[in-house]
């Protein structure tokens, strides 16, 4: 591991002004950043705990819940506001990681987690996200767990984290703060797809922090489920996993919310289906039919054909449990 | 008088049990001395070719940093052959590190950095950089046996008729996969080397043979077998890994002759996939076939396993084929393919464990065919007699381990159409699946030792990889000796303590077990002796000890085996059942229940021999659903070279695993009656999963590991 500077600013103001000065960068669990760092794939040249500030609180608000960007996994998987309004989220953070690393990993730093692909982790592979110019080692290599929906040609990584897709499907928003104040944006517009720049992950610029989430209220709490598919059952990345969330009023959807991951770049939001689904009824074949149409514009490499049949399976499965058909 | 005889069956815990969870047990990579140093290797970059440049100013220049060691600096080890004083067209044999510019596989050691702390090594190690001459490279396995080349001699075997399953009126023919297995212990392999003298070596080593090790360390480097001393108290799994020295051990003692100070060197986990061997990708072809009524006509088993190219690892997937039914006609074709990768080496269950996967397989797939209950038609062709040479069997009970463990898995549950029962939405599954392996004995020394408090101390030099050798040991010499476990220290795990084989091919029990039961048996008649009555009560060792004014009497026994070890065909024996759940839209496999029955003879150590069958089942669920080493051809390179995405099973993976012995002592094995337990505990336990998952699926996956994607 290259050698750094360590800071722990007592201020968000000390801490903008530590983060402005290329080459630092922010730690709060470190679970990803860390590894990165052992491996040479990061290396920053100061790092800036940002763990003294006040950011682990949970609270409603008039925006719904807020949660601190310091907010533990474990913690948030566990709170009471969170098991009552928004129980998909506790589900998906506790598909998540282990609890070892639940009990490290902070609500901003899942966010900000690079993805796991192994060409991403190789300094000594090609990979634009890495090093950019240098290819794609996953295009044409072991792609099982890449993505089938918005790649580009420069690269076909997925973001791994379990946690950001119920907060893509429960229209989160996140709060960044800056040099030049905050500024809210959706969660759904918070990461972004590779096109020609794979090494930006998301659209945090430079110099900016993230304060916290905000999750409007809605009445989704009492039918909606996170189904991960993976290759062991726990401590394994998603094949595929979905996030579903249906309002039901006497016996129709009145409206639904669906994400996956594993898929794609960020978390996908699968508007066509939510808009399908809503007026329908609770059946199998409804299902089928929104997870069809969530399929279309897949599109599959040499190893990760298979998402192309278990997506939609995975879909009309996480719809059959959300809608108490399971 | 002494207290009650404490048999195998109170069930001895596990007696460095309280060490080992409380972090008093040491492993080799905790024995720090003083002014020690630390190594970390470099890999190559490339898999084959060689090092055109190789830059180490500013790694040599980084701060703490003591010696970096190449090819252009390293001193010579004196054992290497040099290469071309080989044979013309031979292969070069154990990679000779630091030698020459050759790049013989992609992780090749290419430098090794020592420095004062870990952490700057690892830093300095990263600042090496080499430029190479490419060559291409071939790492892509075998997918038929056109490419391979005969091992041992290249001959194929033939009983009866050759192919003469194609003649059977019933039969199939299934090729099957085994990828490439890591051995991954939890410790990683680690070596702590200090020369007490120019020509006078210590080693804190991960080995599963202290003697072994020491005898081969002292060869490489021109040494008295007596100047190495190799000390290897506790093993955090190995698996095979460690059965033999490896280049970073060799290195890591080039290491601490060159900066004149003890050396540390630890592998990292994505060492662990380049530098210590592991279980070969093996393709293989199976033709069967059988009468309408279910006797086997033929067998015909084809194997190619993957090799380096410059060492050949032969290993007996084919051996199964031979010896686990009656049956008149077996063909077996083993050959190896030459890769640019590095060399396997044994693991666990070696080659039975990838050729039962097969061989069970196609049984379970002949069921189907002839319409039989897989254990009918496994009874139907039951061995009496070794097929393979006509000798009796020591003992063999593997027909009361089939219903021992079809009573506890609810066998009559099973439907014997495929895909028919879904049980909450999930289809359900049971399999079942069996294998052998030798039971070996070998000839161990161990020493007795009785102290006038009463104490016995028992010494040998065996390692301990966590099948509970020392509990075994202690409960043998409790049983002879009459006294209580407690007051019996068991010695072990360093090079000078008396002969022990190496801790492979599950014989330990057998082996150091008979010497120990030997050695009591003669320090018990010489206390008989000194009682002077002719008695053959237990002796009050303490108050004789004192009546003859003796501080101590110790005996020194080598125990060996004897005419019936040649007589009679010695096998253990294991069934695996299993129950289990997959989900008929997303493919997810849930394992539900596991039995495990063994036939190894008597039980010796009744907690510790169910721990080594429990894990044995953990590693072929991990074998059957989970494990793949994966290269990037491209490249040549590994893509999942850690525990993030190799995966093994996890605790949620794990279901209620029940362990069952028929426990009945084999008479002619060795005096204590225990056959071998460590590789059957594997070896049939994967294609135990397999047939269950087509028997819920009625998908035959016949490419390891069944993962979800293959089965939607």
């Amino acid at each position: 591991m290259k050698q750094f500077q360590y800071v722990h600013p007592a201020s968000q103001a000390a801490v903008l002004d530590a983060i402005a000065k290329p080459g630092s960068k922010i730690i709060a669990g470190g679970t990803n950043l860390v590894d990165l760092m052992k491996k040479g794939v990061m290396s920053p040249d100061k790092l800036i705990d940002i763990n003294n500030l006040p950011l682990n609180t949970i609270n409603t608000s008039p925006n719904g819940l807020h949660i601190g960007a310091l907010t533990l996994n474990s913690v948030l998987s566990e709170n009471s506001l969170v098991l009552d309004k928004h129980p998909l989220l506790a589900m998906a953070l506790k598909a998540g990681a282990s609890p070892q690393l639940r009990n490290m990993a902070t609500v901003g730093g899942n966010m900000m987690q690079r993805t796991r692909c192994a060409y991403f982790y190789d300094t000594a592979m090609p990979c634009n996200k890495r090093a950019p110019g240098t290819g794609c080692g996953a295009m044409g290599g072991y792609n099982r767990m890449h993505a089938i929906f918005g790649a580009s040609p420069q690269c076909i990584a997925v973001h791994p984290s379990d946690m950001c897709v119920a907060l893509a499907a429960l229209d989160a928003t996140v709060t960044i703060a800056g040099k030049k104040g905050e500024r809210r944006i959706p969660f759904t517009e918070f990461h972004r797809l590779p096109g020609e720049h794979p090494e930006m992950d998301n659209h945090l610029a430079a110099g900016e922090m993230i304060l916290g989430l905000d999750i409007p209220d809605n009445n989704f709490s009492k039918n909606s489920y996170y189904l991960k598919v993976r290759d062991r059952q726990s401590y394994a990345f998603a094949l595929v996993s979905v996030a579903a969330a249906l309002e039901i009023q006497g016996g129709v959807i009145k409206q639904a919310r669906l994400a996956m991951g594993g898929v794609a770049h960020k978390p996908w939001r699968l508007f066509d289906a939510e808009k399908f689904l809503a007026g329908k009824a609770l059946t199998e074949e409804n299902f089928n039919k929104a997870a069809q149409l969530a399929m279309l514009g897949a599109k599959a490499r040499e190893y990760n054909a298979f998402k192309i049949k278990l997506a939609p399976a995975t879909i009309a499965e996480a719809l059959k449990h959300a809608g108490g058909l399971v | 008088m002494n207290k009650p005889i404490p048999t195998s069956a109170d069930g001895l815990s596990r007696v460095d049990g309280r060490a080992k969870v409380t972090g008093a047990a040491k492993y080799s990579a905790e024995y720090n001395q003083p002014n020690m140093a630390y190594a970390v290797l470099v890999g190559s970059t490339i898999t084959k070719g060689t090092i055109a440049t190789i830059d180490t100013k500013l790694a040599a220049k980084a701060p703490g940093v003591l010696a970096v060691l190449t090819y252009l600096n390293s001193p010579k080890v004196p054992g290497h052959i040099p290469t071309k004083a080989q044979k013309p067209g031979a292969k070069s044999g154990p990679l000779k590190v630091f030698y020459d510019n050759k790049i013989l596989y992609n992780g090749h050691p290419i430098a090794m950095v020592v420095a004062d702390t870990f952490e700057r090594a690892q830093y300095a190690a990263s600042l090496v950089k080499a430029t190479y001459n490419k060559q291409a490279h071939d790492t892509k396995p075998p997918k038929d046996l056109s490419r391979g080349v005969g091992a041992w001699g290249g001959k194929d075997f033939t009983r009866g008729t050759v192919d003469a399953w194609k003649t059977a009126p019933i039969k199939l023919e299934q090729e099957y996969i085994h990828p490439s297995e890591i051995h991954n212990p939890m410790e990683l392999h680690a070596i702590i080397a200090r020369w007490d003298a120019p020509d006078k070596l210590t080693v804190w080593d991960k080995t599963q043979g202290t003697q072994a090790t020491r005898d081969d360390i002292a060869k490489a480097f021109k040494l008295k077998k007596e100047d190495v001393q190799v000390n290897s108290q506790f093993v955090g799994g190995a698996f095979g890994s460690a059965l033999q020295v490896w280049p970073h051990e060799v290195a890591a003692i080039l290491g601490a002759k060159v900066v004149k100070r003890p050396v540390k060197l630890v592998l990292s986990r994505p060492d662990m996939f380049t530098s210590v061997g592991y279980r070969p990708y093996t393709w293989q072809k199976i033709g069967i076939g059988a009468t309408a009524d279910g006797k086997l006509v033929g067998i015909t088993h084809e194997a190619v396993g993957q090799t380096s190219t410059f060492e050949d690892f032969a290993e007996g997937p084919i051996n199964t084929s031979k010896g686990l039914y009656a049956v008149p006609n077996v063909t077996t074709r083993y050959k190896l393919l030459s890769l640019d990768v590095n060399t396997p080496t044994w693991m666990r269950g070696p080659g039975e464990a990838t050729g039962a996967f097969a061989l069970e397989s196609a049984l379970d797939e002949l069921s189907y065919a002839l319409k039989m209950d897989p254990i009918d038609l496994r009874l139907k062709n039951y061995a009496k007699v070794d097929p393979d040479n006509n000798k009796q069997y020591s003992s063999k009970y593997l027909d009361e381990a089939y219903a021992m463990g079809a009573e506890r898995i609810g066998w009559e549950n099973r439907k014997a159409e495929a895909g028919t029962t879904i049980q909450n939405g999930w289809l359900v599954g049971y399999g079942m699946g069996g294998g052998m392996f030798g039971a070996y004995r070998d000839v161990a020394v161990a020493r007795a030792i009785m102290k006038a408090d009463g104490t016995l101390t028992i010494q040998t030099a065996v390692s301990d990889i966590g099948p509970g050798t020392g509990t075994a040991m202690v409960l043998i010499a409790a049983n002879k000796m009459g006294i209580d476990p407690g007051k019996i220290k068991f010695e072990m795990g360093d090079s000078a303590l008396p002969l022990a084989p190496m801790q492979g091919g599950s014989a330990t029990t057998s082996a150091v077990g008979s010497a120990v039961h030997d050695a009591c048996t003669v320090l018990k008649e010489k206390f008989q002796q000194l009682m002077g009555n002719g008695g053959t009560d237990n002796p009050d060792y303490v108050k004789i000890l004192k009546e003859k004014n003796l501080p101590s009497l110790e005996v020194l026994t080598k125990s060996q085996p004897g005419p019936d070890n040649e007589k009679y065909s010695m096998q253990s024996w294991s069934v695996h059942f299993v129950k289990v759940l997959v989900h008929p839209t997303t493919g997810v496999i849930k394992v539900d229940k596991v039995v495990c029955v063994a036939d190894s003879g008597k039980i010796i150590s009744p907690k510790t021999a169910r721990s080594q069958v429990v894990g044995g089942a953990i590693g072929g669920i991990g074998m059957a659903l989970m494990e793949e080493a994966i290269i990037d051809h491209r490249y040549g390179r590994f893509v999942n070279n850690n525990f993030a995405d190799y995966h093994v099973p996890v605790n949620a993976d794990i279901p209620q695993i029940e362990a069952l012995f028929v426990n009945k002592p084999d008479p002619y094995i060795n005096p204590i009656g225990a056959k071998g337990m460590g590789e059957i505990a594997l070896i049939g336990m994967a294609a135990a999963v397999a047939n269950a998952v087509y028997n819920a699926t009625g998908k035959r996956v016949r490419d390891l590991p069944i993962t979800p994607d293959k089965l939607i």
